[in-house]
């Protein structure tokens, strides 16, 4: 296998935008085929999970970011042929945020948001 | 050396359920020490899952990753039996291998 | 049946209150949120419990008059006072007490006598509430249940004895006897099931299944650290999941044993399909009628039977041919005067508190007015409790948590020691005091009128707002997110965002306050009583409530 690289670049931006253009996108779609899997409400805010499924055909990257941390990419993942359209890991957020999931199927991106609320806590019935 | 991975494969219906649990801090760059030093950014930036030879899955993590990363991804033409290999990279070069087999 | 009727008529009454004859062939029994409350108590619902957008004046957000409009139920009645505040201290000195194990055990005795097959479902909330609960690690109320015959429960307090212990009574205790149900709790590495999701049983030859869904956000609003190793959520696609699942297996009949809490249940009843019946709690709504919930696989009732051992729901389903044909629901209230206590269950009791009678039994001070906690702002209960702070920790500023659970006193009662632990018995009692600066006091406030007012019920968290004192403000239930708090004032002045204030409060979820270890707050507000001896009636610390004039949900 090929010495996997890490994209510097995408990983210091600070909006989806700048993501975007590092990770090679211009423009990403609004999308119902992508689904997010987190919290509502985050019961730590240093290990939010976050899932991302998609029902795209030739899913071939999927990125996770948190809008409001200092910089926006979290992770990204590169699909195989044989990989399934699905990824989850637990990132840290520092404060309530949306959370984006970056998808690009056959040579286009298409994005879907998540708000995640994080919580001071107590409380409770 | 790093500290081991845990790492489960499961196979149902063709497709192989692979999760992993790494054990790295995950330092972001952004904390301070307690005499006001910025602690250096060090986490795990690439992770690669081959099985068969065959590279099945494909990551990079920036510093937003938690403290003990945790990895779920799902794929196709894995059998029980096979033995699927995981490895990461951090940004001071430091790499750990971890396998399991498929169950 | 008029207030000041003849205390013999009323009984008469009563007992064919209780005579509910049997409809159908499948049944549920539902109790929840009895917070270890094993004898008799007062309880006066809530005067103030807002909704706001799509919850506006609907079921649970009514209070008093609009609540009885709403479920066609006749002023001045039993059932009046049973579900409302009104008439509280004049119609509680009539009826009685209400709840007691030993009162519902009969109540059970007697629906299960007519009701062959029905089980008994215990939403949670039982293990904690009392210092019996507390000093024996919810040993009492795990008793209690296997002799009251409850044959499935699902968790959210139950959480704050700790990981191991729900353990060790799940797998000792309740092992071949009362299957404890959560969907929704995860392991931290894997995600594996904790406990079993569901349980499917044969009831008159009909096949029925019961899903647990503990309280999602148990982490949030207790200690993590005390569930450290576990995940919860919401989790609505593994609960469709479980739903089909069963459904596969046979079952005709689905509920799910909720601790969702009600708004949250009506969101999930909207959205997950093949659910015949939600019974939740967590909320402690008593809500006479259920709600209809459609979807797009049809219909959900949606049920809450609110707290302290007060009511207990009947729920008979009509199942012909593998369909339900139709249903009957009753939440009875458990008027422990008109219902006799059962012997056996009586005599466990007593075994159980023999041990610390003396302790609970400690007179501390005599109220003038009724003392309560329920109300989404502040209950003259927790009025005291700041008093109590504020007084014996010298702080100018206090901070209570909004706690639904805790019973009430009627004017001229004795307040115990045992009255105060059933305010205040938590495995985090610590009290705190905090120089906090004015900007962190907003962005508490701010955080916690988020978590009862955010308009999408999964982001509430079901408790109430934080109650305070020495603090005055004003909120804006409707604004945005850190937008709904302003002109917080102390003394008359404005609060300073930069300046600093001593502030008490208790419960903290934070680990580190365990290490701090505070005094505990029942002893505070004991040392207070004992020393001013008489609580005169309390004069509430209410915010401005904007918008809140004409809520069916506001007593005004
Ligand atoms: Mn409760
Ligand atoms: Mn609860």
């Amino acid at each position: 296998a090929e010495a996997a690289a890490w994209n510097k670049a995408a990983f210091e931006g600070k909006t989806l935008d700048e993501v975007l253009k590092a990770l090679g996108g211009s423009s990403a779609d609004k999308s119902g085929a992508i689904t997010i899997n987190a919290p509502d409400i985050a019961e730590n805010g240093a290990v939010v999970p976050v899932g991302v499924t998609t029902t795209m055909a030739k899913t071939q990257q999927i990125a996770i970011l948190v809008e409001k941390n200092p910089s926006a990419l979290a992770a990204q993942f590169i699909m195989t042929a044989d990989t399934e359209p699905f990824v989850a890991s637990r990132v840290k957020m520092g404060q309530t945020s949306n959370v984006h999931a970056l998808v690009k199927a056959d040579g286009k991106w298409f994005v879907s948001t998540k708000e995640v609320k994080v919580t001071l806590g107590g409380c409770g019935g | 050396m790093a500290d081991p991975m845990r790492v489960r494969a499961q196979e149902t219906g063709g497709i192989v359920d692979v999760k992993v649990l790494m054990k790295h801090d995950m330092e972001t760059g952004q904390r301070k020490d307690s005499s006001g030093k910025t602690i250096p950014a060090h986490h795990i930036t690439t992770i690669t899952a081959t099985c068969k030879g065959k590279q099945v899955f494909q990551g990079e993590f920036g510093p937003a990753v938690s403290k003990d990363p945790f990895l779920n991804f799902k794929f196709k033409g894995g059998a029980k039996g096979d033995e699927v290999s995981v490895t990461w990279v951090d940004n001071k070069n430091d790499t750990r291998t971890d396998k399991a087999k498929v169950s | 049946m008029a207030l000041n009727t003849d205390y013999a008529q009323a009984q008469t009454a009563a007992n064919k209150f209780y005579d509910l004859p049997r409809f159908g062939n499948v049944h549920f029994l539902h109790f929840t949120d009895c917070h270890a409350q094993l004898k008799p108590i007062y309880f006066r619902e809530p005067g103030v419990n807002l909704g706001f957008g799509d919850q506006f004046g609907k079921t649970p957000h009514l209070v008093g008059e609009h609540l009885l409009k709403a479920h066609n139920i006749k002023p001045n009645t039993l059932e009046a006072h049973a579900f409302t505040y009104l008439n509280f201290e004049k119609a509680a000195a009539t009826y009685g007490k209400v709840g007691g194990f030993a009162h519902l055990a009969t109540l059970v005795k007697k629906m299960k006598g007519n009701r062959p097959g029905a089980l008994l479902l215990d939403g949670g909330d039982t293990w904690q509430g009392s210092g019996t609960a507390l000093w024996t690690n919810g040993q009492d109320m795990v008793d209690a249940c296997l002799a009251l015959g409850v044959d499935i429960m699902t968790p959210h307090w139950e959480m704050t004895l700790g990981e191991e212990r729900v353990k060790e009574i799940v797998e000792k205790d309740f092992k071949g006897k009362i299957s404890f149900l959560a969907q929704n709790i995860k392991t931290n590495d894997f995600g594996d099931q904790v406990f079993d999701p569901y349980v499917i049983r044969e009831m008159n030859g009909v096949k029925v299944a019961v899903i647990g869904q503990a309280f999602p956000y148990t982490p949030i609003a207790n200690p993590r650290y005390m569930v450290a190793n576990w995940t919860f959520g919401i989790q609505d696609d593994n609960m469709q999941k479980m739903v089909n699942e069963v459904r596969a297996k046979g079952a005709k009949v689905v509920i799910v044993l909720s601790h969702n809490g009600m708004d949250v249940d009506l969101k999930m009843a909207s959205r997950v399909t093949g659910i015949d019946a939600i019974m939740g709690g967590h909320t402690h709504d008593g809500v006479p009628t259920p709600v209809k919930v459609k979807n797009s696989g049809g219909v959900t009732l949606v049920t809450n039977a609110g707290s302290n051992g007060k009511y207990l729901g009947v729920l008979d389903f009509k199942v012909n041919g593998g369909k339900i044909a139709d249903f009957r629901y009753k939440l009875l209230p458990v008027f422990s005067d008109m219902i006799p206590a059962d012997t056996a269950m009586n005599k466990l009791i007593d075994k159980i508190r023999t041990p610390y009678e003396t302790k609970l039994g400690e007179k501390l001070a005599v109220t003038e007015g009724t003392l309560y906690r329920r109300g989404n702002f502040n209950g003259s209960f927790d009025q005291l409790i700041l008093d109590g702070l504020m007084a014996v920790k010298n702080a100018e500023i206090a901070f209570s948590p909004g706690f639904r659970w805790g019973t009430s006193l009627l004017p001229g009662q004795a307040i115990t020691m045992e009255h105060v632990l059933d305010q205040t018995a938590i495995t985090y009692p610590w009290t705190t005091v905090t120089m906090m600066k004015g900007d962190m006091i907003k962005t508490i406030l701010e955080d916690i009128a988020d978590n009862l007012f955010n308009p999408d019920p999964y982001y509430q968290q079901g408790g109430d707002m934080v109650r305070v004192g020495g603090l005055q403000y004003t909120i804006n239930p409707m604004g945005e997110a850190n937008k709904r708090i302003s002109n917080m004032t102390l003394n008359g002045k404005l609060i300073d965002p930069n300046k600093t204030y001593k502030v008490a409060g208790w419960a903290p979820v934070a680990e580190e306050a365990k290490a701090a270890g505070g005094e505990p707050i029942w002893d505070v507000v004991a040392k207070y009583l004992r020393d001013i001896k008489t609580v005169k009636a309390k004069q509430l610390n209410m915010p401005i409530i904007e918008g809140a004039k004409g809520n069916p949900g506001f007593a005004a």
